[in-house]
C-alpha cells in the first residue's frame, strides 16, 4: 500500500505525516508534488495542513489550482480515498469536492490547542476503525477553521451524513464551550456523500504518538490502513487534454 | 499584473475589483478592526466591514466584462460567501 | 541604518575620524558606493564598535562547542551524531516603529541565520519587554508584535514553542523584541560562510530585490532614483517566501555544490558579498545588473545596500551551478550567477561594465573598534537603598494575588496560543512550563530544551549580579524539565553606549554573564547586542540570555505542576531571600530599591544539577524554580496546572512578606512521591545540596504558615480556584 502526500509551495505538514504514516504506521508513504499530474498507483492521497501559497487570497484557493488538483478530481471521482488535513480541508473545499466554506477565526485570532472532537459518521476510510460517539483528543492550529454553510446546505448535509466530526467536550457533549473557532453546528469535519473525500481542521498527525500528547489521531491513520488493505488501488480513467479554463470547472 | 497573451494593439485597462464577505456572514475581521478603533479612541463608528481590493491590468478585449466576471467566481471571490463588484477605468 | 551621500551629509553615515580611516586604508577617496558600503558594515549594528572588545570576555570555549561566535550562528554537539544551531536576534527599533512587521521581519531574520548553517530551523522562542499593557499606546503595540510574531512563524511552519514577557515603563517608547532560532543539521554537513575556489560562482538565491529598508529623507539624493514616498525604513517579510526559501536552500545544499552560504540580513548583498569574501580571504568580482529585482529604475548603490527579506547568497563549485539553479526553479524562486570568486582579495562590484566598488574586504569587515569611557552611573548609591522598616508587611493573599496577575507572572496563553507550538510534532513540553522540550526525532530517545531569561529591574539595580542571575535562572529552568546546560546565545539590550554609565552596565552585565557561565560550564556560542534603546528615556540594562539544554532521555522531564495528593513538596537549594529589587517590592510598593546579593555561584550550580539529576532519574514527580514573586508564587504556579492545593510550613523570616515573596537565586520546588524520599536525600547529600521538607500536596487550598511560629493562624490560605482565576485572566475551558 503506498500513500501519495500532496506538496504545495508553503505546506508544512508534510513530513509530519509522512513521519506517522511510514514511521508509526510502518506503511508506505510518497511525497507527491504540486505539478504531477497523475496519482495512478496510489490507495490514498493526503492533503496536508500548512500555508499552501502563504494562504494569500484565501486559504487553499490557489492550490485548488495545481496541476494535480486536477488529477485529483479524477481520483476522488474513481473512488480514492483522500484525506484533507487543515489546510488540505481548505483546499478540498476550494475545489468544490466537499461542501461548504472555511472562515477566519470567530475569535480573529490564530488558535493553536488542544480540542476534542465525536466521531459522527464511521463509513469512511478514516473513521472505519472507530465508533459512533468515539472522542478524539486532537490538536488544532489555525486561523481559518471556521465551518460554514448555508442553513439549507446545512440541513442537507445533515441529511447526507457528510458531517464527520463535531467539536465537543470530554463527555462527547457537542456544546458552544467546546468550540473553539465558531463553526456552524460545531463541525469540526466533513466528508463527501460517499464518505471516501474527508476534510477536517484538527491535526492527527500531531496526536499520532503519546510523547506528544496523545495517540487519539493514529485511530484515523489506523481506519486508512484497514480500509485500504482490504481493496484495490483505484483505477482512475484518462483525463481529457487540459485547455483555458478546465481549472477553474466544479465551481 | 499583466495576464499572459496580450493581444497585439489593444490598449491596457485597469480594472478594480473589491470582494466582500456576503451580508449574513459573520465578519470576525471586520469586528476585530472595530474593537481597535474603538480601543484607540475614535468613536461613534458603528460597524466595519472588511473586504479584498485588486487591480487587475488587462488588454482591452470586446469581451473583458465576461472575462472579469469569470475571474472574480472563479479565484478572487468565493460565490458561496462573498459578493465582489468592479469597474474598469 | 544605510547612508549613502547627501547635500547636508558628505560622509554618508560615518564620522569624520571613520571617513578619515576610510581613505587611509583605501590610498583615495571612497566612491559614492563604497561610501554607502562602508556606512553601513561600519555601522553599530553590524560592526559592533562599541561593544566588540567587552564581547571577548565571554567564554566561547567547551566541550560539545562545533562552532563558536564569529558566524551565522553557533553549534554545539545535540548527540547522535546531531548539531543543534542556536542564535537569538533583535528587531527593536523596527518593532517600535511598525510593530507586526517589525516582528516578522525578526523571524524570518533569525531563521535564516540558522538556515546559513546549514541546519533546518526546529523551534523559536521571542523575549519581549513592554511598557505597562494597560496603557492605551502600550496595547496596541504588544498585540501587533506578537500577532506578527505569529504570522511569520505559523506560516513559516517553525514553531514558537517558548518566550517570556515583563512590562516596566522604561520600555514604553522602546519595546524590546529578542527572538531565539534553534536548527539542526548532522554534524559533519554545517556550512560555512567563508568563500573559497577562485572561480566558483557567486549565485544569488531568494525573493527579488526591492528598496525595502531605505528611509526616504535620508535618501533623497542624486545617487538615489524614484520617488522617496515609495520607499520604505521597514523591511516587509513574506513567511511564504521564506518557507520556499528554507527548502530550497535545504535542497541546493543537499547537492553537495555549494561551497560556502550566508544570508543577506542587515546590509543586505553588501554584508554578504564582504563578509564571505572576507572570511575566506578572497574576493569577488560581481555585476549588480544580475540581481533580480522588484522595482523599476534601481540604482545600483540602492540594490547594494536594500534589505528585502528572504534572500541568500551562495558560492557554488564552478560547473556546477546548474544543480542549483535548477533548485531556484523548482522552488519558483529566483537563482542567478552573479558572479565570481577570484583569488585576489579585492571585491569588485560593477554596474555591467563599470566597476563602482574595487577594494579588500576586509576594510568593510575590520571596522574600529572603540573603547569608550565607563562610569558607574550616579543613580546607583540611592537605589540601593533600601529601609525595611519603612516598608509595610501587605496582605499576603491580596499580595500574592496581585503578583499572579503580573505580565510576568500570569499565564502567557493569551500569547501562545496564537503561536503553532506543535508544527514538526517535536514539542514535548508546550509553552508554559519553565522551559520548553523538544524530542529529537531522528535521535531517540534524546531531546533539547529551551529557555529565555532576563530580568531588566535586577540589572538596573546590579548589572553585574543581574547579568549573573539572567544566566542562572535560565539553568534554572532547565534543570526543572530535566535538561543539562549545553550552549548560551544572549542579546544585550541597551541604551546608548557613549553614555558611560550606560557603557559602564554593559561591561558588567556581560562580567556577571561570564562568570556565571564559567561556573556552569556552558560556552556563548553567538549572540547580538543591541544598542540605543533610548526614545524618551533609557531602558533599564537587559541582557536576554536563552539557553538550550540536552536530555538524554526526553521522557524524563518534569513540569510545575503538582502531580498527585499526598505527595511531599520539598524545597532543594537554599538562599537567603530579601526584598531588594523584588517584583514584590515594586508591584505591592511601588519601588524599584534594594542591594542584590552576589549569588554562591558554585552553591548555586550545585542546586542546579541536583534538580536536573533528581528529574532525570524520576525522583521530582514536578519541580519548579523560585523566580520573580518568591516562594509564594511558585507555590501558587505549583497548584494551578492540576488545580491541587498544598499546606505548606516555611521556616525562617519573621516578616511574612520577606518569607513568602521574597526573592533569591539557586531556590526549586519539587514534589515527590514518598517512596522516592531515601533517593532524593541521598542524592542532595552527594552533592552537598540541602533539601528541606516543606509540606504536601493536595486539597483544594494553597495554605502556607510559619514553621514553629506561636500564631497558629497561617500567613496565606487562599482556594485554589482563587489562585486560577487571578493567574489566567482568559477564563475558558481548557
Amino acid at each position: 500500500m503506498t500513500i501519495g502526500i500532496v506538496v504545495f509551495p508553503g505546506s508544512n505538514c508534510d513530513a509530519d505525516t509522512h513521519h506517522v504514516v511510514r514511521g508509526v504506521l510502518g506503511q508506505e508513504a510518497r511525497f507527491v508534488w504540486h505539478q504531477e499530474t497523475s496519482l495512478d498507483g496510489l490507495n490514498a492521497v493526503i492533503l496536508p495542513g500548512g500555508f499552501s501559497y502563504g494562504d494569500y487570497l484565501r486559504a487553499g484557493a490557489i492550490a485548488a489550482t495545481s496541476p494535480v488538483m486536477r488529477a485529483l478530481r479524477g481520483y476522488a471521482a474513481a473512488g480514492g480515498p483522500v484525506l484533507g488535513i487543515c489546510n488540505g480541508f481548505q483546499t478540498l473545499v476550494e475545489m468544490r469536492l466537499l461542501p461548504g466554506a472555511l472562515l477566519l477565526n470567530a475569535p480573529g485570532e490564530f488558535r493553536c490547542q488542544h480540542v476534542r472532537i465525536r466521531v459522527e459518521r464511521t463509513d469512511t476510510p478514516f473513521t472505519c476503525a472507530l465508533r459512533e460517539g468515539d472522542v478524539l483528543r486532537l490538536p488544532i492550529a489555525h486561523g481559518e477553521g471556521r465551518y460554514y454553510v448555508t442553513d439549507r446546505e446545512l440541513a442537507r448535509i445533515t441529511l447526507e451524513r457528510q458531517i464527520a466530526f463535531r467539536y465537543c467536550d470530554g463527555t462527547g457533549h457537542v456544546g458552544l464551550a467546546a468550540n473553539p473557532n465558531g463553526a456552524i453546528d460545531n463541525i469540526a469535519g466533513v466528508a463527501s456523500v460517499s464518505g471516501t473525500v474527508l476534510g477536517l481542521m484538527p491535526h492527527p498527525e500531531r496526536a499520532s504518538e503519546a510523547i506528544v500528547g496523545s495517540a487519539d489521531g493514529l485511530r484515523i491513520f489506523e481506519s486508512l490502513a484497514r480500509w485500504v488493505t482490504t481493496r484495490p488501488v483505484p483505477a482512475v480513467a484518462a483525463q481529457p487534454a487540459a485547455h483555458a479554463g478546465t481549472s477553474l470547472e466544479g465551481r | 499584473m499583466t495576464g499572459g497573451g496580450t493581444t497585439v494593439g489593444a490598449r491596457l485597462r485597469t480594472v478594480r475589483v473589491t470582494v466582500q464577505l456576503k451580508p449574513g456572514v459573520l465578519d470576525a475581521q471586520g469586528q476585530a478592526i472595530l474593537k481597535g478603533l474603538d480601543a484607540l479612541g475614535y468613536g461613534g463608528v458603528s460597524a466595519v466591514r472588511a473586504g479584498r481590493y485588486f487591480e487587475i491590468e488587462m488588454p482591452d478585449t470586446p469581451d473583458l466584462d465576461a472575462r472579469v466576471r469569470a475571474m472574480c467566481e472563479g479565484l478572487l471571490a468565493n460565490p458561496l460567501i462573498e459578493d465582489f463588484r468592479y469597474d474598469v477605468a | 541604518m544605510a547612508a549613502v551621500r547627501t547635500p547636508d551629509r558628505p560622509l554618508g553615515a560615518l564620522r569624520p575620524d571613520e571617513y578619515a580611516e576610510v581613505c587611509r586604508r583605501l590610498g583615495r577617496d571612497p566612491s559614492p558606493a563604497e561610501l554607502g558600503m562602508f556606512g553601513v558594515m561600519w555601522s553599530e549594528h553590524c560592526a559592533y564598535k562599541h561593544s566588540r572588545a567587552t564581547l571577548r570576555r565571554l567564554p566561547t570555549k567547551g566541550r560539545g562547542v562545533l562552532r563558536g561566535p564569529g558566524e551565522n550562528a553557533g553549534a554545539v554537539d545535540a548527540g547522535g551524531g546531531w548539531a543543534a544551531v542556536f542564535k537569538m536576534e533583535s528587531h527593536n527599533h523596527p518593532s517600535a516603529v511598525a510593530p507586526f512587521h517589525g516582528a516578522a521581519t525578526g523571524v524570518g531574520g533569525i531563521i535564516r541565520d540558522v538556515l546559513a548553517m546549514g541546519a533546518r530551523p526546529v523551534a523559536l522562542l521571542d523575549s519581549l519587554r513592554f511598557g505597562p499593557l494597560d496603557e492605551p499606546a502600550v496595547a496596541p503595540l504588544a498585540h501587533g508584535v506578537v500577532a506578527g510574531i505569529a504570522a511569520y512563524g505559523n506560516s513559516i511552519g517553525v514553531p514558537t514553542v517558548g518566550g517570556e514577557m515583563r512590562c516596566a515603563p522604561c520600555y514604553r517608547a522602546n519595546p524590546l523584541v529578542n527572538v531565539a532560532c534553534l536548527g539542526l543539521v548532522p554534524a559533519d554537513r554545517i556550512t560555512t560562510s567563508r568563500a573559497a575556489g577562485p572561480g566558483n560562482a557567486v549565485v544569488y538565491l531568494g525573493a527579488r530585490t526591492g528598496r525595502d529598508g531605505m528611509q526616504g529623507a535620508a535618501f533623497a539624493s542624486a545617487e538615489l532614483a524614484g520617488n522617496p514616498t515609495d520607499r520604505s525604513a521597514v523591511q516587509m517579510g513574506d513567511p511564504f517566501t521564506g518557507k520556499l526559501l528554507i527548502e530550497a536552500t535545504l535542497e541546493a545544499l543537499a547537492t553537495g555544490a555549494v561551497v560556502a552560504i550566508q544570508d543577506m540580513g542587515a546590509a543586505g548583498l553588501t554584508c554578504a558579498l564582504s563578509e564571505m569574501s572576507a572570511r575566506g580571504e578572497v574576493g569577488m568580482d560581481v555585476d549588480l545588473n544580475h540581481v533580480p529585482r522588484r522595482e523599476e529604475g534601481m540604482t545600483p548603490e540602492e540594490v547594494l545596500l536594500s534589505e528585502s527579506q528572504e534572500r541568500m547568497l551562495l558560492v557554488v563549485q564552478a560547473g556546477r551551478e546548474e544543480e542549483v539553479l535548477r533548485v531556484g526553479r523548482r522552488w519558483e524562486l529566483p537563482a542567478v550567477v552573479i558572479g565570481r570568486v577570484v583569488a585576489e582579495p579585492v571585491l569588485t562590484v560593477r554596474d555591467g561594465e563599470r566597476a563602482i566598488v574595487s577594494l579588500d574586504p576586509r576594510h568593510l569587515t575590520d571596522a574600529p573598534a572603540y573603547a569608550p569611557p565607563a562610569t558607574p552611573p550616579a543613580y546607583l548609591a540611592e537605589v540601593r537603598r533600601l529601609d525595611l522598616a519603612a516598608v509595610p508587611v501587605h496582605d499576603p493573599a491580596d499580595a500574592l494575588l496581585t503578583l499572579l496577575r503580573r505580565p510576568g507572572t500570569a499565564s502567557a496563553r493569551w500569547v501562545f496560543r496564537q503561536y503553532d507550538h506543535m508544527v514538526q510534532t517535536n514539542t514535548v513540553v508546550a509553552p508554559g512550563a519553565d522551559a520548553a522540550v523538544l524530542r529529537l526525532k531522528d535521535a531517540p530517545p534524546r531531546g533539547l530544551a529551551l529557555a529565555v531569561d532576563g530580568n531588566g529591574r535586577s540589572c538596573y539595580l546590579d548589572p553585574y549580579v543581574g547579568g549573573m542571575l539572567a544566566v542562572l535562572e535560565a539553568a534554572q529552568n532547565l534543570a526543572c524539565v530535566g535538561a543539562a546546560p549545553a550552549a548560551v546565545t544572549d542579546c544585550l539590550n541597551f541604551a546608548s553606549p557613549e553614555r558611560p554609565e550606560v557603557f559602564w552596565t554593559f561591561t558588567q552585565a556581560v562580567d556577571g554573564i561570564a562568570r556565571a557561565c564559567e561556573a556552569l560550564e556552558v560556552p556563548v556560542v553567538g549572540g547580538n547586542v543591541s544598542f540605543y534603546n533610548e526614545a524618551g528615556e533609557g531602558i533599564y540594562p537587559t541582557p536576554v540570555v536563552a539557553m538550550l539544554g540536552r536530555l538524554d532521555d526526553v521522557q524524563r522531564h518534569a513540569t510545575p505542576g503538582w502531580t498527585a495528593e499526598g505527595d511531599v513538596i520539598v524545597l532543594v537549594g537554599e538562599g537567603i531571600p530579601v526584598l531588594d529589587g523584588s517584583e514584590y517590592l515594586e508591584a505591592i510598593h511601588g519601588r524599584v530599591a534594594g542591594r542584590l546579593r552576589e549569588p554562591d555561584l558554585l552553591a548555586v550550580a550545585r542546586a542546579i544539577r541536583c534538580v536536573r539529576e533528581a528529574v532525570a532519574e524520576g525522583l521530582l514527580a514536578s519541580a519548579h524554580d523560585c523566580a520573580e514573586g518568591g516562594l509564594a508564587v511558585a507555590l501558587a504556579e505549583c497548584c494551578v496546572p492540576a488545580r491541587l492545593g498544598a499546606r505548606v510550613a516555611v521556616r525562617g523570616a519573621d516578616r511574612a512578606d520577606v518569607a513568602l515573596f521574597g526573592e533569591a537565586i539557586g531556590r526549586t520546588i519539587g514534589s515527590v512521591r514518598a517512596s522516592r524520599m531515601p533517593d532524593l536525600l541521598n542524592l542532595a547529600r552527594r552533592l552537598a545540596v540541602p533539601v528541606q521538607v516543606i509540606g504536601t500536596a493536595g486539597g483544594d487550598r494553597l495554605v502556607v504558615a510559619a514553621d514553629g511560629a506561636p500564631d497558629p493562624r497561617p500567613w496565606l490560605d487562599v482556594p485554589v480556584k482563587t489562585l486560577v482565576q487571578a493567574w489566567d485572566s482568559i477564563v475558558e475551558e481548557s
